[in-house]
């Protein structure tokens, strides 16, 4: 096998960089994370002319090498460090022709680390429309590269760039800047010191928290001549350091770039007079979110009652071809009914990751930031919090992650702690299930009652995230430099295939993720349902056809007394029923005990365990939903699920903190155990509040 | 006079922009002495404000922005 060429792909944000890693990789990525930290790590194999392979490696999205946030400094750390295994033999700096003044501030700075570069010119089917016009022999000569001009929306320029990159070994690796022109003596001093050092090398070393090979900062710290620089001196030279670099762009694109601003039509200016309206602004950002909900709601509900439906049958069917035994009633009992609400979920978290995929592509997302930020600073938030709130609405995790871009530290804490009370989408299932037992059907204004309902939940989340903000905003005395900027993109109509990607990749990521839990809670909890100690459990048969044989019941009945009976008495009926005291009081049994106990590693396993205790409990193999409308509250001769019971349901699981995932991402986020326990024993106690008195008011 | 002073659509040129309070990455995005800014659009309850500076748009608050000294342009 021949040596794979390593490319790292480098961009400023909204450059359309991963379009161009799907195009050159399709759907031969793997996504994971950099060993020790969260940052999503991006990588594909690109198919090279003549059999040649490159193993291509998507970087954040960074507007210089000079880090401000955890995603940047992985670059840096990456270019810096020539032993690691990632390091690009060829690095294709990506940018957009509308920005290519400030995207080259990046390429100039990692030309200056004399790493080859390839520099591509993206979303050149705007030239037209904008009136640009590129001079690219005047390009390449003066910024000593090679230039590939691409347009991922109408696939060209890509084979190109494919053969710049198999023909990486002629490219220059002189650099652009020197960049002793700063300040002669100062880097003359530190060239004498590390003679056989690269300056801009050095100097990124000295201004940023990394290292590379043997040259440590604490090396260069020791040596008192570089000590005495104080951080403003530093922030001196490193304006210096950016208007030198500006410079030098601005003479190349002298020549290089022109733009004919009589060809030139603005939709932006337009679209953004309506957007950022101070009136309609609002009304079209909560009618968006308004269908989200809707399509949430409404058009998954379809898919998801064929999964239900078919998952069901498939467990019928296992019973009734496959020999009796426990392997059977593992599979039927246990294995069928866990991964079927694993599987349920996908409708939804497909439609949710849709849609954001689809705002934040658009470039509409930084225009509800900017609408919404002085909104959200009253409550102790940024305008940038509304993204991770509305990405809570598919997953805390990457919601919690998603804060990183949030300058100030005080607002980002409150953002990460408030961020679990929205709707997540593992609280759906919960709640699409409990609605459809306890709130009527029926309809006001044209939407049902279930809907209304529905939304009223979400609404639920977010005031009650806006309003702990608020509070910990009063209560948390930090003291933290708050600073804003956001950039806003130009509008694009979204690729059809960066979307489709984002979606399968996010969806296949989830299922994996929380299947795996699912599907282990689900086995374990059916071994403890189906296995008891003593005679109670293991005599069930004999105790009960005893104790009843005065009635005269049909055999059917009987047999389902029998397994009940059985059921209260297995290791997990003992469980259930020993905290059944505590949660009586918000009307529930002790099967929705067991539950809850195992829906604190994650909300989504309420389904499935209630799907595994009433499958171990009864014979035939009707939906989920229709076994809970059957279960009844003896003691008051009602149905288990009704409309007080249902309520203290939807918000003890609305308020709860019940998924660990989310612990422990906002453990690594804050760098401290204190954050999540905080979570964790609020959360659950305002949950527990609000569901006894639900539960209590309206029974 | 600072670029909170704008008005929108007036054009600037940024003079001074040595202050702490203004972070590096700002000056990357092009915030430096000599370039030109834009006032596009000012946000409900009037901040942040929307600029272009240098041909780059973005969004800054207008807590940053008293900290950028700006002479109005004639154009």
């Amino acid at each position: 096998m021949s040596k794979q060429i390593k490319v790292a792909l480098i961009g400023n944000p909204n450059t359309g960089k991963t379009s161009v890693f799907n195009s050159l990789t399709g759907l031969n990525q793997q996504v994971g994370n950099y060993p020790g930290i969260t940052v999503e790590r991006k990588a594909g194999v690109c198919k090279l002319p003549k059999g040649v392979k490159a193993h291509i490696l998507d970087l954040p999205g960074t507007y210089s090498l000079n880090a401000s946030s955890l995603d940047e400094s992985v670059v840096i750390e990456l270019l810096l460090n020539a032993n690691d295994k990632d390091y690009p033999d060829v690095a294709v700096v990506v940018t957009d022709v509308e920005n290519l003044k400030r995207n080259l501030l990046l390429f100039t700075q990692i030309k200056d680390l004399n790493i080859p570069s390839i520099l591509v010119i993206n979303m050149s089917d705007r030239m037209r429309k904008k009136g640009i016009s590129l001079d690219i022999e005047h390009l390449e000569a003066e910024l000593k590269t090679k230039v590939a001009l691409t347009s991922t929306r109408k696939n060209e320029g890509i084979d190109l760039l494919k053969n710049l990159i198999s023909n990486y070994k002629s490219l220059s690796t002189d650099a652009c800047l020197d960049i002793s022109q700063i300040e002669s003596s100062y880097f003359g001093n530190l060239q004498r010191i590390f003679p056989n050092q690269q300056l801009y090398k050095l100097w990124l070393v000295i201004t940023q928290d990394v290292n590379f090979g043997q040259v440590t900062k604490k090396k260069i710290d020791a040596l008192s001549d570089f000590k005495v620089k104080s951080d403003t001196k530093l922030k001196r030279l490193q304006q210096k350091e950016t208007i030198k670099r500006y410079q030098f762009i601005n003479a190349v694109l002298k020549k290089g770039k022109t733009v004919d601003l009589n060809a030139a039509t603005d939709l932006r200016i337009k679209l953004d007079r309506i957007l950022t309206h101070k009136v309609w602004g609002y009304v079209i950002f909560f009618s968006l979110l308004m269908l989200i909900f809707q399509a949430i709601y409404d058009w998954a509900q379809y898919p998801m009652d064929f999964i239900d439906e078919t998952f069901a049958a498939l467990s019928e069917l296992v019973k009734t071809t496959l020999p009796a035994g426990v392997f059977t009633d593992l599979i039927a009992e246990g294995i069928i009914p866990g991964l079927g609400g694993v599987v349920i979920f996908i409708p939804q978290i497909a439609f949710l990751f849709l849609f954001i995929a689809i705002l934040e592509e658009s470039g509409y997302m930084s225009r509800v930031v900017f609408l919404m930020d002085k909104l959200m600073r009253r409550f102790g938030l940024s305008g940038k919090s509304v993204v991770p709130l509305i990405s809570g609405t598919a997953c805390a995790i990457p919601a919690v992650m998603a804060t990183r871009n949030i300058e100030g530290w005080k607002e980002r804490l409150i953002t990460i702690l408030v961020t679990p009370f929205t709707t997540c989408s593992a609280r759906l299932p919960v709640y699409l299930i409990i609605i459809a037992l306890v709130i009527p059907e029926g309809s006001f204004l044209g939407l049902s009652y279930q809907a209304l309902m529905l939304m009223f939940l979400y609404l639920l989340g977010f005031g009650m995230a806006v309003g702990s903000a608020y509070i910990l905003h009063k209560v948390l005395k930090i003291r933290s430099k708050s600073f804003f900027l956001i950039e806003m993109p130009d509008y694009k109509v979204p690729q059809f295939k960066n979307v489709g990607i984002t979606v399968v990749e996010k969806t296949k990521a989830f299922v994996f993720g929380a299947g795996q839990i699912i599907l282990a809670i689900s086995i374990i909890l059916w071994f403890l349902a189906s296995y008891g100690p003593g005679d109670d459990f293991n005599k069930a048969e004999e105790i009960v056809t005893e104790n009843l044989s005065s009635l005269e019941l049909s055999e059917e009945e009987l047999n389902q007394r029998i397994a009940s009976y059985q059921l209260e008495h297995s290791y997990i009926g003992i469980a259930g029923r020993s905290i059944e005291p505590v949660i009586q009081p918000l009307g529930y049994d002790w099967k929705i005990g067991i539950a809850i106990i195992t829906s604190f590693a994650a909300r989504e396993v309420f389904v499935g365990t209630l799907a595994t205790i009433y499958s171990v409990e009864s014979e035939e193999g009707e939906p989920i939903k229709e076994k809970m409308r059957g279960e009844r509250n003896a003691k008051l001769g009602v149905p288990r699920y009704n409309l007080a019971s249902g309520m203290s349901l939807l918000l003890f699981y609305a308020f709860a903190m019940q998924c660990m995932s989310t612990l422990a991402i906002v453990k690594r986020e804050t760098n401290s155990w204190k954050w999540p326990m905080y979570q964790l024993v609020v959360m659950t106690s305002i949950a527990y509040l609000a569901a006894l008195i639900a539960y209590q008011t309206l029974i | 006079m600072t670029l909170a002073d704008l008005k929108r659509g007036q054009v600037a040129i940024i003079k001074d922009v040595s202050s702490p309070y203004i972070p590096l990455k700002l000056l990357e995005m092009g915030c430096l002495p000599g370039n030109q800014a834009r006032l596009m659009m000012v946000a409900p309850f009037s901040d942040p404000l929307y600029l272009n500076i240098n041909d780059t748009h973005l969004a800054i608050r207008k807590e940053t922005a008293v900290h950028i000294q700006i002479e109005l342009s004639n154009e």
